[in-house]
């Protein structure tokens, strides 16, 4: 089963990668960009029973190694 | 004194460290490899700087399930007296062992120069041979050392004396000019409750011979020694 996990930091954390590439898009001409948060995104193949089974392990990963949670917050979507 | 210095796969301040703690401080220090079993009857751990697994994911964030991470935590558990430097904070933080976490620098620029610390807590075995308000010179080598807690941990840091170093100007005053990567408060070093884990983004052990352009380090490491001579057992008196 396929999970994906994104994980970005915290909206309270400034996010300096971010705050640049916007930088970078305003030179562009991209005016119309308020802001550009950077995150990251992880596809995991999960040998899982069912779709719950596969989201709670998903989270536990995310909870224990993908994500930092002092500075970082996550999202999981499966199937 | 024995000292244990455990090395990570891309440990690159290993032989730093053990150089530093052998010939300028005269003291024991064993290279530890990360799956070891135990820390080879140590009485102080040091976790080096670098970039230990690549710096993959996050700085720290894989070392931290390293088999010897076990036993450090153990020994920190009962008392021992740990110290990360640089990626061995980063490890620290991310194991738990030391509260907040990191982000890339403020100008997301590797920095790599010497810079200024003011110690701002004696009473951890790392600083005790220090003065209050000393300024020690040291480098700095890292591209993810701005510190961040939030307003809550501060506190707790704050209220509790645990911030043990902090980015300073030579004269030892704090003006955020010379927060040199953007660290919450201008932290550059933090303890734990207990106060015998210590974790700093600067590298003593780079500065512990005038050869290398400074000896503050060396009070760090003299600290350690102080602090277990003082609690070494005292020879039975018959």
């Amino acid at each position: 089963m396929k999970a994906k996990v994104y994980v970005a930091l915290k909206p309270s954390i400034l996010d300096p990668q971010g705050k640049t590439i916007t930088g970078a898009l305003h030179a562009l001409g991209y005016d119309a960009v308020r802001e550009v948060r950077q995150g990251k995104y992880f596809e995991l193949d999960i040998d899982a029973a069912s779709v719950d089974q596969a989201r709670s392990l998903a989270r536990e990963m995310a909870d224990r190694l993908l994500s930092n949670p002092v500075i970082e917050s996550y999202r999981v979507e499966v199937g | 004194m024995r000292f244990a210095v455990v090395v990570f796969p891309g440990s690159n301040c290993d032989h730093d460290a053990q150089y530093a703690l052998s010939s300028a401080l005269g003291q024991e220090a064993e290279l530890v490899w990360h799956k070891a079993r135990d820390l080879g009857g140590a009485d102080a751990v040091v976790l080096p700087g670098g970039f230990s697994y690549g710096d993959y994911l996050r700085c720290g964030a894989i070392a931290r399930f390293s088999p010897i991470m076990t036993r450090v935590r153990e020994f920190a558990a009962a008392g021992g007296p740990v110290i990360g430097i640089c990626n061995g904070f980063q490890v620290l933080l991310e194991a738990g062992l030391l509260p907040g976490g990191m982000r890339r620098n403020r100008d997301l620029k590797f920095i790599c120069e010497h810079v200024h610390l003011r110690v701002e807590a004696t009473d951890t075995p790392f600083t005790r041979q220090a003065a209050a308000g000393q300024v020690l010179r040291m480098p700095i080598a890292h591209g993810e050392g701005n510190y961040y807690a939030d307003p809550e941990t501060l506190r707790t840091l704050a209220d509790d004396r645990r911030i043990v170093f902090r980015y300073a100007a030579p004269d030892g005053s704090l003006d955020e000019r010379w927060n040199v990567n953007g660290s919450t408060a201008a932290i550059a070093g933090i303890c734990n409750r207990e106060r015998n884990v210590v974790g700093l983004m600067p590298h003593p052990e780079r500065a512990c011979e005038a050869a290398v352009g400074s000896t503050d380090g060396r009070v760090v490491f003299e600290s350690a020694v102080a602090a277990l001579a003082a609690c070494a057992p005292v020879a039975e008196v018959t």
